[in-house]
């Protein structure tokens, strides 16, 4: 019995949570794969109508708009996100004064919620309340800013609001990474004779792969999934211009008794995800074998 | 000593309110959980009781009710749905032909709803000819709310048409005031739009097009018409309106800085909560070129099949509470809006109530009382939505009146 404690206890102690993770993601992906295939309306029904689901999807222009959007956000959100990261921990790791202090100042954002930031940027952006109001007061008469409440420019404040939030995480990433590098390595390359700019292009930077590697995952699913922030900051406006797909997928399944249709937008959003995530991961893990 | 007496105290109320429902309870789904109606849903709770029916409270915040609908919906599909639940609209049909609802014909028929009830009113709590949901209010949302004042200060008249409004806006637009405002919320804008759809196309017109979702009355010149005059009032509005709350944009109207808002009679309340009295303050007028008209949104109970017999009983009590004159007149009072049935008195209401309730008795004779769409009376739920989204893109878009018309048909045919 002992014996047998001893061998299995691992496995049962695992159990629980192996099945909670089988049953709670992998069997809802797949009852949200069967759900897109009905015509499921306000409640799940189970007529099979084929990809009819999909077909209706791709022809509603909010879909579109969405689908775009998240393109826009994404690689925006991203590559300026990283960007600001690595130069803030760059001007940081240059063993500053008060390193300490500026270092939560930059993190503090992280701790605040999507719904929090989105809220205060409404306000910031707001062209009667925010920036375009403060800059008129101070007697820039002419002075427009007005990206919140304009169909075409809307998303790009959702991309402002999320890099503020994330980029101080990414800054905290890449000093992390930056304190690991061997000393003997810059003070070897600095002998050598090369520049800060080289130094930190061709010896450190590529060090920081792994780096890279954990932002860009993080950031992708916060990208993903920065519903909140989009409920938060313009409410999906104007009109409907800063839907991004987990909006869209709410709207149908909760708001608008479209299940089907929602369920299809989930699993599209779920292969877009994978499409991404699956060759960055192949190709990341096969490297370290 | 006293602090331990009260804890034991609130925590035999939270006791009692917890314990399961006992069987001649009801236990109701809403979500007025704000002000004016959560006093109103008390009334209801003691006039319950007052007839021995105790009351569950299962009310879930959140507006627009899309928690609320969540929930429900999960507790429908685990075989346990409360004895009632704010539903209206297409809605009430959608449940019921999936089987949920309770036929409550009987008591219907004990208090003569058919003779209380207005035709349209009456349909809508019917699913098969059965009744099976009880209407608490019919809000009119055609209203146009002015500020006198303003209109004087201005040198404008408050606008019956809407060509006679672009010019009337106009004035009070170079006046230095906002002429119109308004909260850009996609179902703020579809409030508009469907005051522009009554007055620019009509009653007929409103009823094939959005109600009977008639493609030849889609596709006609009319609805371009409604997009043209849709889309001149976007210079009416200003700049800050996109995702403003309509209690906001109403407080711009309270405060001299807007000169009108189209929105339902909800508004009303705002007024009065800021101390404004109707025709000096604050003026109350239908929508331009709807004055005959009515755009009704109903609010109801449907009643969920219960297990047991004693809970049908309690159901029954509170059906026909529901559409007792005094709940009916208490609950509209505090809500804005008029009573769903007739003989009530009209004594207590405002100048505006009495309006609605003209044009309500009026137009259902004529055939001009149309149901909202943009509030989820008209059109099934994907079909409603296609109207919004079209709506609210054109609105915020410079997209050309054709363009907008093409869009709301293409959108509306994929959706049913």
């Amino acid at each position: 019995m002992l014996n047998f404690l001893e061998k299995n206890l691992p496995k049962i102690v695992l159990a629980p949570t192996a099945v909670a993770m089988v049953v709670c993601m992998y069997g809802f992906i797949v009852w949200t794969g069967l759900l897109s295939l009905t015509k499921s309306r306000m409640m799940p029904q189970w007529d099979f109508v084929g990809l009819d689901q999909y077909s209706r999807l791709f022809s509603n222009p909010r879909w579109d708009v969405a689908v775009d959007n998240l393109f826009v956000f994404l690689i925006l959100f991203i590559v300026i996100a990283l960007v600001l990261g690595l130069l803030l921990a760059i001007f940081l790791d240059q063993k500053i004064r008060v390193e300490g202090a500026i270092r939560t100042i930059y993190l503090y954002p992280m701790a605040i919620s999507f719904i929090v930031t989105g809220t205060a940027w409404k306000w910031i952006l707001n062209p009667g309340l925010g920036i375009e109001k403060l800059m008129n007061d101070w007697g820039f008469a002419g002075f427009e800013f007005r990206w919140l409440v304009e169909q075409d420019m809307a998303i790009y404040c959702i991309v402002i609001a999320a890099i503020w939030q994330s980029s101080g995480f990414v800054m905290a990433l890449f000093l992390a990474g930056l304190r690991g590098v061997d000393e003997n390595l810059t003070k070897a390359a600095k002998m050598d004779g090369a520049s800060t700019v080289r130094l930190y292009w061709h010896i450190i930077l590529p060090l920081m792969r792994p780096v890279f590697f954990s932002a860009i995952v993080i950031l992708t699913h916060i990208a993903i999934k920065s519903f909140d922030l989009v409920q938060a900051l313009t409410g999906g406006g104007p009109g409907y211009a800063s839907d991004l797909p987990a909006n869209f997928m709410y709207t149908y399944t909760f708001n608008r008794s479209q299940i089907g249709i929602g369920a299809a937008s989930a699993m599209i959003m779920l292969f877009g995800v994978l499409a991404v995530l699956i060759p960055y991961l192949y190709s990341e893990l096969r490297e370290k074998e | 000593m006293k602090n331990t007496k009260l804890t034991t105290l609130a925590a035999s109320a939270l006791l009692a309110t917890t314990t399961s429902v006992s069987a001649a309870d009801v236990e109701v789904l809403h979500w007025w959980t704000s002000g004016g109606e959560a006093a109103s849903v008390n009334y209801l709770k003691g006039k319950l009781s007052d007839a021995g029916v105790g009351w569950t409270d299962f009310a879930v915040a959140g507006g627009g009710g899309e928690n609320a609908m969540t929930v429900l919906k999960s507790r429908a599909i685990s075989g346990n749905p409360p004895t009632a639940a704010q539903i209206k609209g297409p809605s009430i049909q959608e449940w019921g032909d999936l089987g949920f609802l309770a036929d409550i014909n009987g008591v219907a028929e004990k208090n003569n709803w058919d003779e209380l009830l207005p035709a349209v009113v009456a349909d809508v709590m019917k699913h098969e000819g059965k009744y099976v949901a009880a209407p608490v209010n019919v809000h009119r949302v055609n209203w146009m709310w002015s500020n006198p004042e303003v209109f004087r200060a201005a040198g404008a008249t408050i606008p019956t048409t809407w060509d006679d409004f672009m010019v009337q806006a106009k004035k009070l637009q170079d006046a230095g005031y906002v002429a119109l405002a308004h909260g850009g919320q996609p179902w703020q804008d579809a409030t508009v739009f469907e005051a522009v759809v009554l007055g620019v196309g009509g009653a007929d017109y409103y009823n094939k097009a959005f109600v009977e979702m008639d493609m030849d009355a889609l596709n006609s010149d009319t609805t371009v018409e409604v997009f043209e005059t849709f889309g001149n009032l976007r210079q009416f509005i200003d700049a800050n309106a996109p995702g403003r709350d309509w209690n906001v944009a109403t407080s711009m109207v309270i405060e001299g800085q807007a000169g009108m808002q189209i929105m339902g009679d909800w508004a009303k309340g705002e007024f009065k909560v800021a101390g404004k009295n109707v025709g000096t303050d604050f003026v109350c007028s239908a929508a331009p070129g709807t004055s005959g008209a009515h755009t009704f949104n109903v609010d109801s109970f449907a009643f969920f099949a219960q297990g047991t017999t004693s809970g049908t009983g309690a159901q029954n009590i509170m059906a026909a509470e529901i559409l007792g004159t005094d709940f009916q007149t208490v609950f509209n009072l505090n809500k804005g809006s008029i009573p769903a049935r007739l003989g009530v008195s009209r004594d207590e209401f405002d100048t505006c109530a009495h309006d609605s309730m003209d044009a309500f008795v009026a137009s259902s004779a004529s055939g001009s009382l149309v149901p909202s769409f943009a509030h989820g009376m008209a059109l099934p739920s994907a079909v409603a939505g296609a109207v919004v989204d079209s709506a609210t893109n054109f609105f915020n878009s410079d997209q050309s009146a054709e363009e907008g018309a093409a869009q709301l048909v293409a959108s509306m045919a994929a959706a049913m």
